[in-house]
């Protein structure tokens, strides 16, 4: 795997992103400034980290989505390669046209720290192969503005082409409007683009990658996209 | 030298000088202060900024110690964790803004604290905040709690830092004037530790971070007195926070320090680029000269006076090695901040501000901070307060009513609507989140970690300032235990009412000869502090309370103890003596309506002994859970242990030699509940014998839920849904 994670002002989870992306898959991703125009030569993986990119001012995303360095992620994620955003990084991709939507304040107007269950519902992607279709995972949330939400017509489609990868759930993979702590549509918390190449989410898949620190629910994500590279390369 | 403003008698008192205060400057500069002059002073010499009410009684306080890098004085403590890595920390108040204006007060309370740690060259790993609000019922409760709450996340969650722990309290004496206690802990290398003393004549001062605006003018004289029905108009003296700027100085800064730019660094907190300016001069044995000019404005026209003045945030000033000055500033470009070169050192020894051609001001920088006042101030200690006899105090109702009260009562409830609006798991540290005893936080990719918590018990401070300030570090100190971890060293901010008044004054003294004298004994040195007096409103004092703010150290982070149940069938062990101490508990307040008596008194000795003795059982495996008690006692903690297990306890007939109420709730001191496996109970028991630790099995968990001989049971799914229930349904208006 070679991995590249963006680093914008005000991203503040780059760090975690990018042990996580070592401890599963065994390589350090190079970290990459904005302001650059082009992604390093043989990045097979994107990774926009989660944070308070330029301090959430304006719109969250509204102007990392501009920055230099999204164009190239476009072309990237144009030829078929594999983006994850996370958090910040899902809200960054919606601003930049890569994902359809757009993430609103929780419903209660509150920040929301806290393990959540996430229903997978599909495990045949590079992002969900380390899954098993139904499987419900426990991962932290870290948010003020996950509250999903698109036009009736582009919720329609992204539920008949079966693009909605994560959602909010019971732990025992319930749909229960209780355990969808930021009132997302259809209680979505991760969604893929027409190809299936570029996802993101809002919770945290690698702050739960080690038992001593919580539990290692994350780590399937990062394993199943570890695999895909492998056997790719 | 300018022409001056008329210096009247009322424009010596507007800025907070007293007659005699003000004679001291004129002897001291030999002539009437320019008005850029006597703002200097009025910042320099406010309590805020000079200690002076406190300074003699603060040196008494136990500051050295093996592991003791650097204790207070500089801009935050720090203390060697071995492996080449150091801690640095500290905890200030931001309570007057706060009240004024919840949510950026207490936003900048947070940036404040934060930027005192990496101004050092450490960066952030973890955030607590200790927090006092007024009675529930209060018209003003509500609206401070939302929006301290908000500023405290909206600052650390951007900022990038995790809120690990800390701690919220209610009543009425803090109606008029809550506090905001926050707290930042850092991690550096033990050889790149950045202090404020410059060194070097004619090294550019260079000024970093945002620009300067007319916000926080007079922030630090706001602190330093007392409120009254008009505070709200002090609202322009707020200033206004922007952690995605910190963030920017927060990476900046660091870059820069590890390519070794730096001579010397100061943050522009209280009283701005006057305190910074003068500090890193004075500290070290140099003179300053500013040229404001050149200082990054945020709006035109501003004067000498505004400037030297303003508390706008995130900056930072700074003397750097002149042959890296153009990689300095080539990295905070980079980074989208101010660099400019505002002054230089100079070999005078005089402080001294330009500005349009003008001297402003020229003062002997080292009298500035060194002749500020100093005051003895008269103090009477309180009159001490008679123990009340347990079998005195009639129960009322079942232990099992009381404990389903105890639990829904503002203070004892669960706090979880207030740590889960902070990112508590950012940067993937955090072994033990917000709600035990005290917060674990790896160190880098371990084994190491750091234990962190934040103590007092303000009604015990009030009934015996001594016995209050002894308990504060004591239970601080038992809390970083009950993980596990080895007490290394704490940070104080003493926040008390108007030290002018004698009583008010008899609390600080009392409280801190108490700190001092539990910190000599169990050798927690103070390596960092902060006061806040005056936190009174038209005459009424809040609670004394001295925030202690503990950190301890565990070798190896997998070893560290929760304080939830682990399974069925484990023997429950107490340790510690219980006599059933009912003075100043929670029992006696909230069940008995009454708050009085004297606090329960604190062992130091036995403090040690049983802590030392518990750690011990932590290490070696033997404890399967363990937690400290405190307020409300043995079975308000037996309730915490099951309610985070979601496993009950079948509990044992109490001895009858304590009244079955003061058994349960009693608050007596130096007492955790272990519990380890059945089998292996007796011989704990004989350890303890053995270490002279007073020790005996009160139950065995298991089932769902808490049954005691003679008293319904209480399942504790029911308890957790009282526990969790009132601060939610509080804040939603329905409580």
């Amino acid at each position: 795997m070679k991995a590249a994670v963006l680093v914008f002002p005000g991203i503040n989870r780059e760090r975690d992103m990018a042990r996580t992306l070592k401890l599963v898959s065994g390589a350090a991703p190079n970290m990459v400034w904005h302001a650059e125009h082009d992604l390093p030569a043989g990045t097979d993986l994107v990774v926009v980290p989660g944070g308070f990119s330029y301090g959430d001012y304006l719109r969250c995303g509204a102007i990392a989505a501009r920055s230099p360095i999204m164009d190239a992620v476009r072309a990237f994620a144009g030829k078929g390669g594999l983006v994850l955003g996370v958090c910040n990084g899902f809200q960054i991709l919606c601003e930049s046209g890569l994902l359809p939507g757009v993430l609103m304040r929780n419903e209660n107007l509150r920040f929301i720290c806290r393990d959540v269950y996430l229903k997978v519902e599909r495990s045949n992607s590079p992002f969900t192969r380390g899954y098993n279709a139904g499987q419900v995972i426990r991962v932290p949330v870290a948010h003020g503005e996950g509250n999903y939400i698109a036009d009736g017509e582009t919720i329609a489609r992204l539920e008949g082409e079966g693009r909605v990868m994560f959602r909010y759930s019971s732990p025992d993979g319930m749909i229960d409007p209780n355990w969808n702590h930021n009132g997302a549509i259809n209680a979505i918390a991760g969604i893929v683009n027409e190809k299936g190449n570029v996802l993101g989410m809002m919770p945290h898949p690698e702050n739960h990658v080690e038992e001593a620190i919580g539990r290692t629910d994350g780590r399937g994500l990062f394993a199943g996209l570890t695999d895909t590279l492998q056997k790719v390369a | 030298m300018n022409a001056a403003a008329k210096i009247t008698p009322a424009l010596v008192a507007e800025h907070g000088l007293k007659p005699d205060e003000y004679q001291r400057l004129l002897d001291l500069i030999g002539r009437e202060p320019s008005l850029t002059e006597l703002g200097i002073f009025s910042a320099m010499w406010n309590e805020h900024c000079s200690y002076k009410s406190s300074k003699v009684h603060l040196r008494g306080l136990p500051t050295k110690g093996p592991h003791v890098i650097q204790g207070p004085g500089e801009n935050a403590g720090v203390i060697d964790i071995g492996d080449g890595l150091a801690c640095v920390f500290k905890m200030e108040s931001h309570n007057h803004p706060s009240y004024i204006e919840p949510y950026q007060g207490a936003a900048t309370g947070v940036g404040g604290i934060l930027r005192d740690v990496f101004t050092m060259g450490a960066r952030p790993i973890a955030c607590l905040n200790a927090l006092s609000f007024g009675a529930p019922e209060h018209a003003k409760t509500r609206h401070l709690v939302s929006g301290v709450v908000a500023g405290i996340g909206g600052y650390g969650n951007s900022f990038g830092v995790p809120t690990v722990g800390g701690s919220v309290r209610f009543h009425n004496r803090y109606d008029g004037n809550i506090l905001v206690n926050a707290m930042a802990v850092g991690l550096a290398r033990k050889d790149k530790i950045f202090y404020a003393a410059a060194s070097g004549v004619g090294m550019p001062i260079v000024y970093l971070g945002s620009k300067t605006g007319r916000d926080g003018i007079h922030g630090a004289s706001m602190a330093s007195a007392e409120f009254d029905d008009d505070s709200a108009e002090k609202r322009p003296t707020v200033q206004v926070g922007d952690p995605f700027s910190e963030k920017l100085l927060l990476e900046a800064c660091l870059e820069i320090m590890e390519k070794g730019c730096v001579i010397a660094i100061q943050d522009m907190g209280a009283a701005g680029l006057t305190s910074s300016a003068t500090e890193m001069g004075a500290k070290g044995d140099l003179g300053v000269t500013l040229d404001l000019d050149k200082v990054p404005c945020r709006e035109e026209g501003m004067t000498a006076y505004e400037m030297m003045l303003s508390e706008s945030q995130e900056r930072m000033l700074m003397v750097l090695k002149p042959d890296k000055e153009k990689e300095a500033e080539a990295i905070f470009r980079k980074w989208g901040l101010d660099f400019a070169v505002v002054g230089e050192t100079t070999p005078t020894k005089r402080f001294i501000v330009r500005h349009k051609g003008q001297v402003m001001a020229d003062l002997p920088i080292k009298e500035l901070g060194d002749s500020a006042p100093e005051y003895k101030r008269a103090f009477v200690t309180a009159e001490k307060l008679p123990v009340i006899d347990a079998g005195a105090v009639e129960a009322r109702g079942s232990i099992a009513d009381a404990l389903e009260r105890m639990i829904a009562t503002p203070d004892l409830c669960s706090k979880r609507w207030v740590w889960e609006q902070y990112d508590h798991i950012i940067g993937g540290n955090t072994v033990q989140r917000p709600g035990g005893d005290a917060a674990v936080v790896r160190v880098e990719d371990g084994p190491k970690a750091l234990a962190l918590t934040t103590d007092v018990t303000p009604r015990y401070c009030e009934a015996s300032p001594f016995e209050g300030g002894k308990q504060a570090v004591a239970e601080c100190w038992r809390n970083l235990t009950a993980v596990g971890a080895t007490p290394l060293a704490i940070t104080d901010n003493l926040n008390f009412g108007n030290p002018e008044r004698p009583e008010i004054m008899g609390q600080f003294v009392g409280c801190v000869r108490g700190i001092s004298e539990a910190c000599k004994a169990l050798d927690f040195p103070v390596v960092s502090g902060n006061v806040s007096l005056y936190n009174e409103t038209n005459g009424k004092a809040i609670l004394p309370t001295p925030s202690i703010g503990g950190v301890g150290l565990l070798e190896d982070f997998t070893k560290s103890a929760t304080l939830a149940f682990k399974r069925d069938g484990d023997a429950i062990l107490l340790v510690g003596e219980t006599a059933g101490w009912l003075g100043q508990s929670i029992y006696l307040r909230e069940i008995c309506a009454r708050e009085e008596g004297a606090p329960p008194p604190v062992d130091l000795i036995e403090e040690r002994e049983n802590g030392d003795f518990v750690r011990g059982l932590i290490l070696d495996g033997t404890a399967s859970a363990v937690h400290d008690l405190s307020d409300g006692g043995l079975l308000v903690a037996l309730a915490e242990m099951a309610m985070a297990s979601g496993i009950g306890a079948t509990l044992d007939v109490p001895p009858d030699d304590i009244p079955a109420h003061a058994y349960w709730f009693g608050e007596d001191q130096a007492r955790y509940i272990v519990t380890v496996p059945a089998k292996k109970a007796d011989a704990v028991l004989a350890r303890a014998r053995d270490a002279s630790v007073l020790a005996s099995r009160i139950g065995v968990t298991g089932g769902k839920a808490l049954a005691l001989h003679g008293e319904r049971a209480l399942s504790v799914a029911s308890l957790s849904d009282k526990s969790e229930g009132w601060l939610p349904a509080y804040m939603a208006g329905e409580a």
